[in-house]
């Protein structure tokens, strides 16, 4: 499905600021995997999903989708694959366009050949509609706002929607439950699990929620310095508890997890 | 003093195609594009030409052709190249002149002296009696503006309200803002040209300082439509355009004839305007940020 091979990124190179935030990682991942991914700040989680999603190329390595190379492929080609949410509900949909308007732009990746000139059927509009309505936010009936007016978490929700409307080949989901309140956290996690496993998509997800890590999906990466350090899947993960989590980090990094921010329940 | 508002309308529908331009590039994409100035002449000069060698009906697709071009240059200064938006288009805006001159084949002016314009060949089917020039001119800007509302509301056009409004949002999301961009800078340019066409048939002449300014002209127009109309929609910022355009030359042709300030000094009240309403938000923010301080301090007493 996903075959990522020892890519690298430094960031700022031959300056004092020289970063390498990837440093040879390589990661493979089966079709219908759902994998959470952990690790300290700065560990290079972000800067992994922005390299799978081409918001800059690599420095070494190559990224296959599918068979197909994307390692010198530009970002809006990859984002027709690769659905992403990012942390700041803001950031996935466009404030001063309806609902509507929003949902009708995700839909365009489905319609790749499709005329530029065509306008929002009736047909999508049912479309959209009846997907609205499987959020249970009532937003089905405020198809003609403008999403500025709705709360982080709806706009959360409809992002999680758009990148899902027609399903990606890949969805990236970068702590896109952190920055809401723990009650909407919670509603757009389970409309997460629950597209995810409809619609069977792959998916990697990244989380600071240690039991979320173990609990979701089937497999949990962690990260230290730019690349994988702990891989656990199976029936090892399955019987494992955070506390034998946290040792194993501390194996494979040289260093406890540090991450301000980490959730241990 | 009819005439004088009959005049002030025709103005305001020759010249309201700027501000639409203006609604594209600047409210919708969130460029300031400075091609403007240039591009209205480069719209003028070749239309003035061409009707000038036979073919006024031919010269106003030629001269939208030529606004295309020139929007295109702009777009890929800053999209491929990556020159500052605002440098973009006045590196463009001052080719531009040498180009216009070339158009105008090497003279600061051409006029039209018995040739055939599109006014001139509309007035002979006696449509519209004398008010025939405002019914032609307000025919030719409505369906440029009904056409561009229609277009904004296509998947193209809803891929370029996108990359003004959520350019993060649109890069994560398969559409690839170099073409968005590049598409709304060349039909706002086209749409500058073509009031840039209008009026140099309607005035039987094109000048090669005839656009001086006029992209802070267009600008207010567009605030002081915005302002009457409210800016909330598209079609809202259409017809706003229109209004706006309508309004300011109302206003000119009041200035000229009571002669309450000199005509000259229009330029400078239109520059004023036009600050201040962009300034508006971080005054209107200031000016709360002082009256909390005020409160504070009578709170706690120092
Ligand atoms: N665009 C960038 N320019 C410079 N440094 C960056 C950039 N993006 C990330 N980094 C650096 O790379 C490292 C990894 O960052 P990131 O992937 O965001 O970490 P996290 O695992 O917390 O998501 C950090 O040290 C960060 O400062
Ligand atoms: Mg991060």
């Amino acid at each position: 499905m996903l075959d990522i091979r020892s890519i690298s990124k430094t960031f700022n190179p031959g300056t004092v600021n020289a970063k390498k935030a990837l440093s040879g990682l390589s990661l493979h991942l089966d079709a219908g995997d759902f994998v959470t991914i952990i690790g300290s700040n700065g560990a290079g989680k972000s800067t992994l999903f922005n390299a799978i999603a081409g918001v800059f190329y690599v420095d070494e390595g190559t990224i296959l989708l599918d068979g197909q190379n994307l390692t010198f492929l530009p970002e809006y080609q990859r984002s027709r694959m690769i659905g992403r949410l990012f942390q700041d509900p803001l950031k996935g949909t466009a404030p001063g366009m309806t609902i509507e308007e929003n949902l009708a732009l995700a839909y365009l990746r489905s319609t790749k050949g499709s005329a530029p000139f065509a306008r929002i059927s009736k047909r999508d509009k049912a479309l959209f509609r009846e997907r609205l309505s499987l959020l249970h936010m009532g937003l089905e009936d405020r198809m003609k706002q403008p999403v500025g007016l709705l709360s982080g978490g709806q706009r959360q929700a409809l992002t999680l929607l758009m990148a899902t409307l027609v399903p990606p080949r890949l969805l990236l989901l970068d702590e896109h439950t952190a920055a809401l309140d723990p009650a909407t956290a919670e509603k757009v996690l389970e409309l997460t699990k629950t597209i995810v496993a409809k619609q069977k998509i792959t998916c990697l997800m990244i989380t600071h929620n240690m039991k979320q890590a173990l609990e979701l999906g089937n497999r949990t990466l962690m990260m230290a310095d730019g690349n994988i350090v702990l891989d656990v899947g199976g029936e090892e993960r399955k019987n494992m508890s955070v506390e034998q989590l946290l040792r194993r980090f501390k194996e494979g990094a040289g260093h406890e997890l540090d991450n301000d921010r980490i959730l241990l329940s | 003093m009819l005439y004088i508002l009959q005049t002030a309308l025709e103005l305001g529908f020759l010249y309201a195609l700027i501000p639409m331009a203006l609604f594209l590039s600047f409210r919708i994409l969130n460029i300031a594009d400075m091609t403007t100035d240039g591009c209205f002449v480069l719209g003028a000069a070749v239309s003035v030409t061409m009707a000038a060698s036979g073919h006024p009906f031919l010269a106003v697709p030629a001269a939208m052709f030529a606004g295309i071009c020139a929007g295109f240059v702009t777009a890929f200064l800053q999209t491929r190249l990556g020159v500052p938006s605002i440098l973009a288009g006045i590196v463009t805006n001052m080719g531009l002149y040498t180009i216009n001159l070339m158009v105008m084949d090497w003279s600061a002016n051409v006029s039209l002296l018995k040739d055939d314009t599109i006014f001139s060949l509309f007035r002979e089917t006696g449509i519209g009696g004398q008010w025939y020039e405002a019914l032609l001119a307000g025919f030719i800007t409505v369906l440029a503006g009904v056409l561009l509302v229609l277009f904004l509301g296509t998947r193209l056009g809803l891929s370029i309200r996108a990359t003004g409004d959520n350019i993060d949002m649109v890069r994560a999301s398969s559409i690839n803002p170099t073409f968005t961009i590049t598409v709304g800078l060349c039909i706002s340019n086209s749409l500058t040209a073509l009031s840039g066409a209008m009026v140099g048939q309607y005035q039987n002449t094109a000048d090669i300082n005839g656009g001086t300014g006029i992209v802070v002209i267009g600008l207010a127009c567009l605030i002081i439509g915005e302002t009457v109309l409210g800016r909330r929609s598209v079609l809202k910022g259409a017809v706003a355009a229109v209004v706006g355009s309508i309004i300011y030359r109302f206003i000119y042709a009041i200035v000229l004839y009571t002669k309450i300030m000199p005509v000259q000094g229009l330029r400078l009240a239109t520059a004023v305007i036009v600050a201040l309403a962009i300034a508006f938000p971080t005054i209107k923010n200031w000016a709360a940020f002082q009256k909390r301080k005020m409160a504070a301090r009578q709170k706690g007493g120092r």
